[in-house]
């Protein structure tokens, strides 16, 4: 075995590498997630691609090569560690400089989705604007938050409606949002803003923003955890769309369907 | 390392304390009694040298030895049965225990304590306790899924309660958070005989295929030692020895430097690149270093394995250049491992290594020499057999008796007056620290993680998949009543297994294995001691009873400030399987119109209960067990559960129907209608003891209207006594016992929310 022979990780233990979902017209879109030493919520957001109907596999944030995905999330988690500031240092990974400048293109950019750990590594690639401090109450905080999808128009959240609210898990330590309020003004103006929290703010983000977008939509980060009420049985209580079982909460699916169907076209 | 390095240090050898014979050593400091240090003279024939002092003081602590409990500790081995074993694939002994659960896999678990640290440094002591055991779970070859911590702090409102929540539960959630573990339970007590000793616990759980279990030892003569990890510092220095083995006493300096300094990113780092190793099988034997770091690592690979271990002390990696080799020894520096390699595999460590940015050091070798020898830049300092270190310590059989103060207390059974205002004693059980939601605790560890969680707080035990094929997944729950055990600890041992039983089964899962952290004051206090026996008496028994076998845990003793002992507190973890977590029972009905039924009898027992804690009591005895019992309701709990027959269910302990009721109201914010006349006139009691006492052996179920006949048949089929007492209610946002009050969902809600808020906010 030789190094270069190591490049994606192995995964160990009960988790699937998972991938393809045979039965699916979503299968022939593979989107990759991206491990760095550490990530947390990777198989998670693997399993909620493969859920979701789609492909998944696992992109190593030391390699220069995105491997053909056609998409790519970037999971919650702690990165580097995150002593210095959340993602201050995986956007200078291998992979990100990959991710940043397909991100970037024109018409067909790489669909990129960071969700907690991701949504920070976004900002710090300044793939997306603005930064996230520790929150208000200081206190790492796990809930199952609501949230309005504001912009149903973007690649991850088309598979919504518009104004539609959804009930998913959130948990981090620095969550709160902040920007300057001319940024936050052309955020809301260009209808950038893609997901709000609703009854309560759990950590002081400015304006209640919970997720936005760049500004042709292929870039969206957000902190609270879709790929955490995908599956019935393992996700939130509740649902906003009603009554559910006990974990039964499945409301960030749509997240991932979004993106697929986008793909497929 | 070079020469230049060992001159820095007067570095005494083998050969110098063969030559000076006479020289005083620091074997008090370091917590060794005389007649200990005396015995090590013995056995080397010779004074030690100063790094051998430092292993075998660090190796003999109470901590690491078990030198007062070991005698007791036994019991746990001979009362095992064959028929107990059947689910055993690895016992007590190893880094943690293993068993069978079905389909190839199997389940690894282990509390432990941290309480020494986490009183002197809450944040850090905290949160290398998660490190430790989480560390002990990957030695055995297992990927942690789940962690959960049985916290217990002094009184509520007392001044320093503040600091310790704080650190600690930042601690814990700061670390298991950035590990990616899901923090599925645990218990939060207040209680001010915790208020100079609180008690942090923690307990992790692994799995693994069969195939890939790995036990700690070093075999095969020629194979290749290795240190990987962190850099080995100056933290945790005399930690097991001098903090973890000693009681607090305010004439002595502080403790803080005694305390490790934790970093969850290398320990994040270290599981991947551990689980790789293994996957990749290049690894013939592995070891955390904790307690006592590499004076535990290679002395128990090298007596596990061939016998014999070469190793050069100048090639561990430092953070702290100055370090002393005694200080190497004894660091107790977080997040390293021990590995044993062939020199056929070095070259695959290496480039598993380098993938993951992990350091790592060749140390030395294995022989076949029964001998550990130490070699600092070439010159020997530690020549000793390695069970002399790891195996052979002192063990005491400490006096005991048992306390005299005790008959005065078990007669002085609770006999205040009883109050007739029951709304507002069921807000009060409702508000108070013990019975209030843990929420403000909870909220601050990650649940989802992994996505394989089913249950956690506040359902009664927590709840992982393991297999996402089939959904073979095992429950978890922790218990102990310090004030039952200090009562009677025998009863109390016992009590706090019957409770932990009892909730994996109320969330269906089957009962399987044992794990315990003993949680006691100094050993050296013949009462203290008398509680610790009776308890490990108990707790045997009772295993034996229930069929459920301890494979692993821990003890802490010196809990003790000046003269002051905590409560005897056994800290019970079992773990339970389910062929489906789909089918797991939450701890509330939701469904309106289904029966809400009674399980068991209701005595009155309110001696050592919540409610008699509130009014300042603590005497009596703790309420009757009846293990037969506890057996059938899980057995009827568990085929419910299986056959679709209930769709919430919770057990009675603290706080009994009261609390039960509450809480399943409270779980999904659904009323009911309960009517108490009938089980006051079946059990005798008055409406007061039906809702505060803790009788054991019950628990209230949820059952739905098309399931009540083949219910009730089952319990008549077995027996057991059932009773229905209510329905659920969703129209009525209300908790309403009929006759006696009617409680609205958000006033109890807010009663039960806002305490701990109010005092930690």
């Amino acid at each position: 075995m030789t190094a270069a022979g190591l490049e994606t990780p192995l995964i160990g233990g009960p988790q699937p590498v998972a991938s393809t979902n045979g039965d699916s017209p979503l299968n022939g879109v593979t989107v990759g997630v991206v491990t760095f030493p550490g990530s947390l919520d990777d198989r998670d957001a693997v399993r909620a691609v493969r859920l979701a109907g789609g492909s998944a596999i696992h992109l190593w944030h030391g390699d220069h090569d995105l491997r053909n995905v056609d998409a790519v999330i970037i999971p919650g988690g702690f990165s580097y560690g995150d002593y210095l500031r959340a993602g201050a240092i995986s956007r200078f990974a291998p992979l990100m400089e990959q991710i940043t400048s397909a991100a970037s293109g024109g018409a067909d950019a790489l669909p990129v989705l960071g969700i907690c750990n991701g949504f920070q590594v976004l900002t710090e690639a300044h793939l997306l604007p603005g930064s996230m401090i520790k929150n208000n109450h200081l206190h790492f905080i796990c809930r199952d938050q609501r949230l309005r999808v504001e912009n149903a128009g973007t690649f991850w959240t088309s598979d919504y409606g518009q104004g539609e609210e959804i009930v998913i898990p959130l948990k981090n330590q620095d969550g709160q949002f902040v920007a300057d309020n001319r940024t936050l003004d052309e955020l809301e103006g260009e209808g950038r803003v893609v997901f709000r929290y609703v009854d309560g703010n759990p950590n002081g983000s400015r304006r209640d923003i919970a997720g936005i977008s760049n500004a042709a939509g292929n870039v969206v980060g957000l902190m609270p955890h879709p790929e955490h009420a995908v599956e019935a049985g393992f996700g939130p209580d509740s649902s906003a769309r009603g009554e559910v079982g006990v974990r039964g909460g499945t409301d960030g699916l749509g997240i991932f369907t979004s993106v697929l169907k986008k793909l497929v076209g | 390392m070079t020469a230049e390095t060992s001159r820095r240090f007067n570095i005494d050898t083998v050969a110098n304390a063969e030559a000076t014979p006479g020289q005083a050593l620091p074997w008090a400091e370091l917590g060794l009694k005389e007649n200990e240090y005396q015995r090590v003279e013995e056995i080397l024939g010779r004074r030690p040298t100063g790094a051998e002092l430092a292993m075998y003081s660090v190796m003999w602590s109470e901590h690491c030895s078990y030198k007062s409990s070991k005698v007791h500790l036994r019991q746990f081995g001979e009362k095992v049965t064959d028929a107990m074993k059947e689910h055993l694939l690895v016992g007590i002994g190893e880094n943690a225990g293993v068993v069978d659960i079905g389909d190839g896999w199997a389940v690894t678990f282990k509390v432990e304590s941290h309480n020494h640290p986490s009183f002197v440094e809450p944040y850090q002591g905290a949160a290398t306790g998660v490190g430790g055991i989480v560390r002990d779970i990957i030695s055995m070859g297992a990927r942690p899924v789940a962690v959960m911590d049985p916290l217990r702090f002094g009184a509520i409102d007392h001044p320093d309660t503040a600091r310790l929540v704080h650190g600690i539960v930042a601690g814990i959630g700061g670390y298991g958070n950035s590990l990616g573990l899901p923090n599925i339970g645990g218990e939060v007590v207040f209680d001010s005989v915790y208020q100079g000793n609180p008690l942090v616990n923690a307990l992790a759980v692994g799995v693994l295929r069969h195939e890939d279990i790995r036990l700690a030892n070093a075999s095969g003569a020629g194979n290749r030692v290795v240190l990987f990890g962190a850099r080995t510092g100056g933290d945790g220095i005399g930690g097991a020895s001098v903090l973890a083995s000693e009681s607090f006493d305010s004439s002595k300096p502080s403790k803080r430097p005694a305390v490790q300094v934790g970093d969850p990113f290398a320990e994040k780092v270290l599981i991947e690149c551990c689980l790789e190793l293994f996957k990749a099988s290049v690894v013939e034997g592995i070891q955390d270093l904790g307690a006592a770091g590499i004076s535990c690592a290679t002395s128990e690979l090298a007596s596990n394995g061939d016998g014999g271990m070469h190793v050069e002390l100048t090639n561990v990696l430092l953070r702290d250049p100055s370090l002393t080799p005694g200080e190497i020894l004894m660091s107790e520096s977080q997040e390293r491992m021990m590995a044993v390699v062939t020199p056929g595999n070095v070259a695959d460590f290496e480039a598993i290594m380098d993938k993951w940015a992990v350091e790592y050091s060749w140390l030395g070798e294995v022989t076949d020499t029964g001998r550990l020898i130490i070699e600092w830049d070439g010159e020997k300092i530690v020549d000793v057999d390695p069970r002399t270190v790891a195996h052979e310590g002192p063990v005491y059989e400490r006096p005991y008796h048992r306390p005299e103060w005790l008959d005065g207390v078990q007669a002085n059974g609770f006999a205040a007056e009883r109050p007739t205002d029951l709304r507002a004693a069921v807000l009060e059980l409702m508000a108070s620290p013990n019975m209030c939601s843990k929420d403000w605790v909870t909220d601050q560890y990650d649940r989802y993680v992994q996505g394989n969680t089913a249950l956690a707080m506040p359902d009664d035990a927590g709840v992982v998949r393991v297999d996402e094929e089939t959904g073979l997944g095992v429950a978890i729950s922790t218990d102990a009543n310090g004030r039952y055990s200090y009562l009677n600890p025998y009863e109390g041992a016992r009590l706090a297994l019957a409770e932990a039983y009892r909730n994996v089964a109320t969330s269906g899962a089957e009962p399987l294995a044992v794990t315990d952290c003993l949680n006691f004051g100094s050993p050296e206090d013949p009462e203290v001691m008398w509680q610790f026996a009776e308890t490990v008496r108990g707790l045997a028994d009772a295993c034996q009873e229930l069929g459920v076998p301890v494979t692993g845990g821990n003890v802490s003793l010196y809990n003790q400030t000046g003269g002051i002992a905590i409560h005897p507190t056994p800290v019970v973890g079992v773990l339970g399987v389910f062929d489906d977590v789909a089918r797991r029972t939450p701890s509330g009905w939701r469904e309106d119109g289904q029966a809400v039924y009674l399980l068991g009898t209701t005595a009155d027992e309110l001696d050592g209960s919540e409610w008699a804690n509130l009014r300042g009591h603590l005497g009596g005895q703790p309420p009757v067990l009846d293990l037969a019992a506890e057996k059938t309701l899980a057995a009827i709990l568990v085929n419910c559960s299986r056959d679709g027959m209930i769709d919430g269910a919770h057990d009675l302990s603290e706080g009994g129907l009261a609390a039960g009721l509450s809480e399943m109201a409270l779980r999904f914010g659904v009323g009911a209608r309960i009517g108490l006349d009938e089980l006051c006139e079946r059990d005798g009691i008055d409406a007061f003891t039906a809702l505060f006492s803790e009788s054991q052996a019950r628990a209230v179920v949820a059952v739905p209207r098309s399931e009540e006949v083949r219910f009730n048949d089952m319990c008549t089929a077995r027996n057991f006594p059932t009773i229905r007492i209510g329905v659920v209610d969703t129209e009525n946002q209300a908790l309403d016992v009929q006759g006696y009050f009617n409680l609205p969902i958000d006033q109890l809600r807010e009663a039960h929310e806002g305490t701990l808020p109010k005092y930690f906010g």
